[in-house]
């Protein structure tokens, strides 16, 4: 997958030139993805009710003013659930993501710069764990962890950590073998020096932009998981539960799965868009 | 330089199965609750001759070699759920799977290189718009395409079945919705690369020869392209494989994702190690003929392999 | 049926016999479109070419030659805007034919078929993905002018005009399985597959080394006897002035000067062309300063018969193939460097001249042989050891983008050796950093800047100034004027001159331009395959070569 994210991150949309700070695209998701952090924060703000309030009187009630996304088959506030799922499905993809990237910068960077034999050995393991299609690889966590939302979020973010790992790697070696490292050794920077100062800052820079656009993935993944019964259960209120909730009802209420659905979409897009944005704003740091 | 290659694929096809083996055995819960559908439903005679039959009362590294020797031959045991050889159950699967993996591929295939080669560096406009489509699709779930799909096409207009249904009329709404993310990727990929060849110098050489723009693309940057594409293969199988595990579960199809699914929700453990040894085996196989395919196309990697 | 018979007649001309004008450019100008408007880069040149001439447009990077020749396919470039008074070129049958406002279509037939179109460096100039004979054959298989299986014999006979031995073999083999100087004959062999008259040639030799380039240049000379006119650009005046018949010189998109080469060169008349060629390192500007022309004071006499600081004994260094064979990258070399002069090692790629830099900076350890650095055993110290020394041997290299970490300011850049090595504060650090930028002729706002925003010979200004920063004895110049224009370089290397007086540097200098290791250098060690064929003061060496690599390398470099 953050093979997936390298290839989002890197492909070129539109003309990159001119300021990146003054592009629609920024603002737009940027005020977007504000309003779905203070969706976490504040939830009380966006709706009176409850996520878990029955009511008998609206039941599967379409989208209306009272009931802006509807009401489910319990007379829940489909609106309300999902304002309410934010803080469980972004704080699953934002801590999946960090695991990930920890454990990835761990694993690539030992992978990178520990001597031949142990080096050798943590390739081989990054290799296998290659080898597992991500999914599997959450789905075998589940199995062995159980459902809920921590398990969740580990699952979604244990799976991911080879693939940080190896983009690691290859970014340490790449540093590694660059003229300024081999050039601080000749001005008498010692090893340790040239790790911290040059290698880490220099191979860890271009997985800003890839964790950014990793919580969305993650995002995507964890409701992935919750939609297929194996996440998230219901009743809570995450994103993917609240999808497969309203699976049974497709016929006779669609709004219950279609408008959640549309909230992660949009979501993603807008992470996944601030995340190139900030990669445009980097390099232009460096290239000015 | 082979041999070397085959004890790589060897020790990753051993580590994935330890792995599996470990995770497999550090599931909680009886085995024999899970083989019979509940605590003891059976009594103590019958569950005995249960725990003989699929080798628990063994200690367990003598239940881990046999395992491994087991899978060297193919045998991966008996489902418990199913209660028939793992690779029975799988092969039955396998065909409505790669029926539908195969014709999303196939369409996604056709979508990227008819998107990519028409907008690659060119028609600025329509590639602003194509490629901002796919990064959209690239950041929308599957299975929401997928009840996009279902809730136009079955519910409002009833051009498909809901749920099931046989041949080809089932499978259009299901391919779409897998093929859709996979051609994405593939289409950015490809663009890339074809942008990426055509500001090479040699694509100036090609052009300085009165060779026309569409030639170019096809006669020259598709190869450059082809192996950018080609790195992408693991990402795009573990995308099938999760897409069709997805895509499954919303139209309600037979396959691999719906029997790995039950064989998470059951505990089955022969089956679970089978699925997840297969898909690490064929992901191996990928890579491999990944390999030799960069070797086929380019050249210059040919005398470093030797 | 009827195009392939015209093809064919075509093709039984040997060479375009027909004498004249083949190609007219009169007052053409190239704009781009930019944020204030269109952006001028070619303002009104014109010029002419007759059948078997050779025009060489000599300019400096920036200064519009390339992108003239790209015009002249129709290939300037996307949102170029082209006018020109008249364009016009010489058909097969002789008639002039405007090639203004063509279509791409147009354009696609002219291409390769009436003009044909040589770039730099053919390792990236021919698709990597084919082979020689598909590349070569490419432009008759597009104009239609042979049948197929009639292609293959033609391949060969392109590929045998050139000189490229083995045409068969070739023709099967892909660009990466020849040597250079057979990939550029190749590429030329497909320039004129569809038998263009007039032949582009966009700095055909400047990834070649000297010998091949002069090989190279040969063909072109034969071709022009043959009958093809011939536009040449380059940068390099000394190849401009053996192969031209007529040179103009061109300037921020204007050609300031044209005539016959000998009269541009010898009596030059516009101050731009007396400043170009001034600043061309060579035996006669031995003593005088490059970008101004005046005289240099002499060096400050140096004690006699004092110790080397550095010091090369018996070096080899032994490189494994990944197919296990073994190269000597270098093989028993031994030099020494006295404090205050500078030894030239001048080689061509390949020679092991990198690598013996590499071995003087203790960045590779010698497989035999050792290494005295002021009288320390440098090459057997460990790191450790090694590190506080390293102060006084510093190093600029051909392109200081790479040994710069790209998250660093010039001034955390000047900055690094000043922490490594002295205990000066933040604000004192700074200071030091000002001067140092001064003493590299460069304004002091450089410093909040970064690398990439500056142009090529600031970046090398700023790695100089951060090699003195720890105030070395030693430096070690890898191709340090490499990649820069002939202006930029003399005062990069008026400036290294000016240096090593004051502050009694003395230098390693590593380059493949003969010129410039005899401008710079008191003496001078030629390498080739990584053994040195001949050392001894530079004037001995150039004026009087002993062994006969020297020879025939000294013979291979174009002269003004």
């Amino acid at each position: 997958m953050s093979q997936a994210l390298d290839i989002v991150a890197r492909v070129r949309i539109g003309n990159r030139a001119g300021n990146p700070w003054r592009a629609p695209g920024l603002v737009i998701p940027l005020a977007f993805v504000l309003l779905l952090l203070a969706a976490v924060a504040l939830p009380h703000w966006f709706t009176a009710l409850a996520p878990d309030a029955v009511d008998t009187d609206a039941i599967l009630l379409p989208p209306g003013p009272a009931h802006w996304f509807g009401t489910d088959q319990l007379g829940r506030d489909v609106f309300t659930r999902v304002v309410y799922g934010a803080s469980q499905s972004l704080g699953i993809g934002i801590g999946a993501t960090l695991i990930g990237c920890a454990g990835g910068v761990v694993l690539g960077t030992a992978a990178g710069l520990t001597p031949p034999v142990l080096q050798r050995l943590l390739v081989r393991l990054i290799d296998i764990l290659l080898a597992f299609p991500e999914i599997l690889l959450a789905l075998l966590l589940i199995a062995v962890l159980g459902r809920g939302p921590t398990n969740t979020l580990l699952a979604v973010g244990l799976s991911s950590i080879a693939g940080y790992a190896r983009l690691v790697r290859s970014q340490v070696l790449r540093v590694w073998q660059s003229g300024y490292v081999e050039h601080a050794v000749s001005l008498g920077e010692s090893t340790p020096a040239i790790i911290a100062r040059h290698v880490v800052p220099n191979a860890v820079r271009p997985l800003v932009v890839l964790a950014t656009i990793g919580v969305g993935n993650a995002v995507l993944s964890a409701s992935a998981l919750s939609f297929i019964g194996l996440g998230v259960v219901p009743p809570a209120a995450e994103w993917g539960a609240l999808l497969a909730d309203g699976r049974n009802f497709l016929d006779t209420a669609p709004w219950i799965s279609f408008l959640p659905a549309t909230v992660v979409a949009v979501s993603v897009i807008a992470i996944t868009i601030l995340g190139r944005r900030l990669q445009l704003l980097l390099s232009h740091g460096s290239v000015p | 330089m082979a041999l070397r290659r085959f004890g790589i694929i060897a020790a990753v096809l051993w580590g994935a199965a330890t792995i599996t083996f470990v995770a497999v055995k550090a599931i909680p819960g009886d085995p024999v609750a899970i083989l019979t559908g509940g605590e003891n439903v059976v009594d103590a005679a019958e569950r005995e001759a249960l725990v003989r039959q699929f080798g628990l009362d063994q200690p367990l590294p003598v239940q881990y070699l046999r395992y491994i020797g087991q899978a060297l031959r193919g045998d991966f045991g008996d489902s418990y759920q199913y209660r028939q050889p793992v690779l029975e159950v799988i092969g039955e699967a396998a065909g409505p799977t790669l029926q539908l993996a195969g014709t999303a591929m196939a369409l996604a295939l056709g979508l990227a290189f008819v998107s990519a080669l028409a907008t690659a560096g060119r028609r600025k406009g329509l590639r602003t718009v194509l490629a901002g489509l796919e990064l959209a699709v690239l950041s929308t779930p599957v299975y929401w395409v997928g009840l996009l799909l279902l809730t136009v096409f079955s519910f409002y207009l009833g051009w498909f079945p809901i749920i099931g249904g046989e041949g080809i009329h089932a499978l259009i709404l299901p391919a779409i919705a897998l093929c859709l993310p996979l051609a994405a990727l593939l289409a950015q990929v490809l663009r890339d690369g074809l942008e990426e060849a055509l500001l090479q110098p040699f694509a100036l050489t090609v052009r300085t020869r009165g060779v026309s723009e569409t030639q170019l693309r096809l006669r020259h940057a598709l190869r450059h392209a082809a192996l950018a594409v080609s790195t992408l293969t693991g990402t795009l199988f573990a995308g099938v494989l999760a897409g069709s595990i997805l895509t499954e579960t919303v139209f309600g199809r037979a396959g691999v994702g719906q029997i790995t699914l039950q064989a998470i929700k059951t505990r089955d453990m022969p089956l679970l190690l089978g699925l997840v040894m297969l898909s690490a085996l064929v992901s191996v196989l990928i890579n491999l003929a990944v390999d030799a395919l960069y070797l086929l196309i380019d050249p210059r990697l040919r005398r470093a392999a030797r | 049926m009827n195009v392939q018979l015209v093809g064919r007649q075509d093709l039984t001309l040997a060479a375009p016999a027909s004498r004249g004008t083949i190609l007219e450019v009169e007052d053409l100008h190239i704009a781009f479109p930019s944020r204030l408007g269109p952006r001028e880069v070619v303002r009104g040149i014109s010029f002419q070419i007759g059948a078997g001439e050779i025009l060489a447009i000599v300019g400096e990077s920036g200064s519009g030659k390339s992108v003239t020749a790209r015009a002249l396919v129709g290939l300037a470039g996307p949102g170029s805007q082209v006018h020109a008074k008249a364009l016009r070129l010489a058909d097969h049958d002789g008639e002039p034919r405007s090639l203004t406002g063509l279509s791409e279509r147009q354009w696609s037939r002219i291409r390769g078929r009436k003009i044909g179109f040589v770039l730099q460096d053919a390792l990236v100039s021919l698709d990597p993905l084919r082979t020689i004979g598909r590349e070569v054959g490419e432009p008759l298989l597009t104009h239609g002018l042979l049948p197929r299986n009639e292609i293959g014999k033609e391949i060969e006979t392109l590929l045998a005009r050139v000189g490229i031995p083995d045409p068969a073999v070739r023709a099967a083999q892909y660009p990466h399985e020849l040597s250079g100087g057979l990939r550029q004959r190749a590429l030329i062999a497909s320039a004129l597959a569809a038998r263009p008259r007039l032949l582009i040639a966009d700095e055909p030799t400047t990834a070649l080394d000297v010998t091949v380039q002069q090989q190279i240049l040969g063909v072109f000379q034969a071709l022009a006897k043959a009958g093809h006119g011939i536009l040449l650009i380059t940068h390099d005046l000394a190849v401009a002035a053996q192969l031209a018949d007529r040179i103009a010189v061109m300037q921020n998109g204007e050609l300031v000067e044209t005539g016959p080469a000998r009269a541009v060169l010898r009596d030059p008349r516009h101050e731009y062309t007396q400043r170009l060629l001034s600043a061309v390192p060579s035996a006669a500007t031995r003593g005088r300063w490059l970008s101004t022309q005046g005289t240099r004071p002499a060096k400050p006499p140096q004690p006699e018969r004092v110790e080397p600081i550095l010091a090369l004994r018996d070096i080899a260094v032994r490189f494994t193939r990944p197919d296990r064979s073994v190269t000597h990258a270098a093989n028993g070399v031994s030099l020494h460097v006295h404090p205050g002069a500078t030894l030239g090692i001048v080689g061509e790629s390949g020679s092991g001249k990198t690598t013996i830099g590499k071995v003087a900076l203790a960045l590779r350890k010698p497989d035999a042989g050792e290494v005295l650095f002021r009288g320390h055993a440098w090459s057997q110290l460990s790191e450790r050891q090694r590190r506080p020394l390293r102060r006084h041997i510093q190093t600029i290299v051909q392109d200081p983008l790479n040994s710069f970490d790209p998250r660093y300011t010039v001034e955390r850049i000047i900055e690094q050796p000043l922490l490594l090595h002295t205990d000066l504060a933040k604000a004192e650090r700074s200071a030091r950093a000002q001067e140092l930028i001064q003493l590299v002729n460069l304004p002091p706002d450089v410093l909040d800047r970064r690398p990439t925003a500056l142009s090529g010979g600031q970046r090398q200004r700023v790695s100089i100034a951060q090699a003195l920063a720890s105030e070395p004895d030693l430096l070690i110049c890898d191709e340090p004027v490499s990649a820069l224009d002939v202006t930029t370089q003399a005062q990069v290397l008026d400036l290294l001159i000016a240096l090593q007086h004051r502050l009694g540097l003395a230098m390693l200098f590593i380059s493949h331009d003969l010129g410039v290791i005899r401008h710079m250098s008191d003496r001078i060690a030629v390498m080739k395959d990584g053994v040195i064929v001949e050392t001894g003061p530079a004037d001995d060496v150039f004026d009087a070569p002993k062994h006969d690599y020297t020879r025939r390398l000294l013979a291979a470099v174009p002269r003004l």
